[in-house]
């Protein structure tokens, strides 16, 4: 099982400079723990104390946002594709 | 409305596509535009906006003009550093294209004064750079049901949606709310490409042309991302929020807010 996750900027210290990385996980919550194995820290980064998903975070399996889905418990297949988009303000 | 001769000259190359016309011409004379921030995404934006013709734009920007600016806010010149940005705009707009009323509102945008203005313009155009003023223009535009293109950048990247309140998803639906002070870096501290600035602030003015003439597809439902370094535009979906803040049927966010400014190089100004 391979499953591409593309790496926002602000969070690509934490993926030495990567902007897409390989990882596994049936779904979104077992994803991100391996991101954290993979990168520690990473995970501080895109979820809260409580472990949820930070409010201005976005994670998307394809076109999709797991929010209108099933949130962490999202369940992830071979070839799909993640992306983490935060929000950004400048102008 | 009938067009004059210099005008039908002017804005050949535009009346000339069959979508536009006289009749499209004619749309975007009488059309009105607030773009929020001279900066990176509005001087883009005023400048194809102006130059196409839009009969008023509103400009607000409390700031003046900073020689850091000029690598990537094309409205401003090495000799207008020092000016307001409010004016060192209407007069490169009114260079380009002397037709277009300018109207500056040398300000920064707040919960007492933003419905004022913006109820004046057709649509709006987010160009500001940070999330307080953000999360204002959002909610007053769902508020006051007015269209809204919104755009983001941050070093290599980019981001634009369009929002029509009580049709698609606002920026509520996409970011409910906006990160804490200090968990992300913000305005000046982060770096960001000209060009960048220039992909986007250009898609926003599209949009609005797009607005304006009803034609096309527009952003709603839909956030556009750019990648600079890779040269990939990339689109998410952004359904309705049924939970939502502001935009859904039952809202708990029925006031502006002022956010507590957070960006610390601003602060310090």
């Amino acid at each position: 099982m391979s499953i591409k996750v593309r790496i926002p900027t602000p969070l690509q210290k934490l993926t030495q400079g990567k902007t897409e990385v390989e990882t596994e996980g049936k779904d979104i919550r077992e994803l991100i723990e391996n991101l954290e194995k993979n990168f520690p820290g990473i995970k501080e980064r895109i979820c809260d104390e409580k472990g949820n998903v930070r409010r201005f975070i976005n994670i998307y399996v394809n076109e999709e946002d797991v929010r209108f889905l099933q949130l962490d418990k999202t369940s992830l297949k071979d070839g799909d594709e993640i992306s983490i988009i935060p929000a950004i303000a400048g102008g | 409305m009938k067009l004059r001769e210099d005008q039908i000259e002017r804005y050949s190359r535009q009346i000339i596509l069959p979508n536009i016309g006289g009749k499209g011409q004619e749309k975007l004379l009488n059309a009105k535009v607030l773009i929020i921030g001279a900066g990176g995404l509005g001087s883009p934006c005023a400048l194809y906006l102006a130059s196409a013709g839009i009969g008023k734009i509103g400009i607000v920007d409390s700031d003046a003009v900073e020689l850091n600016n000029l690598q990537r806010q094309v409205l401003h010149s090495t000799k207008d550093v020092g000016r307001p940005k409010v004016e060192s705009a209407k007069d490169r707009v009114n260079s380009i294209n002397p037709e277009v009323e300018i109207i500056p509102y040398k300000m920064r945008l707040t919960s007492e004064n933003i419905l004022g203005i913006i109820k004046d313009y057709d649509i709006i155009v987010d160009g500001s750079d940070n999330f307080p003023t953000r999360y204002l223009v959002n909610d007053a535009c769902v508020f006051s049901k007015k269209p809204l293109s919104h755009g983001g950048i941050f070093r290599f990247d980019g981001q634009a949606i369009t929002i029509l309140p009580g049709e698609g998803a606002c920026y509520r639906c996409l970011f409910p709310e906006p990160p804490p002070p200090g968990l992300v870096p913000s305005c000046q501290e982060a770096g960001i490409l000209g060009a960048v600035a220039g992909v986007i602030g250009t898609i926003q003015a599209n949009e609005a042309l797009k607005y304006i003439l009803g034609i096309g597809e527009l952003l709603t439902g839909r956030l556009l991302i750019f990648n600079a370094l890779d040269s990939s535009f990339r689109q998410v979906k952004v359904p309705r929020d049924p939970n939502c803040l502001v935009c859904s049927e039952h809202p708990t966010i029925t006031k502006l807010i002022d956010y507590e400014e957070f960006c610390q190089l601003r602060r310090k100004e």
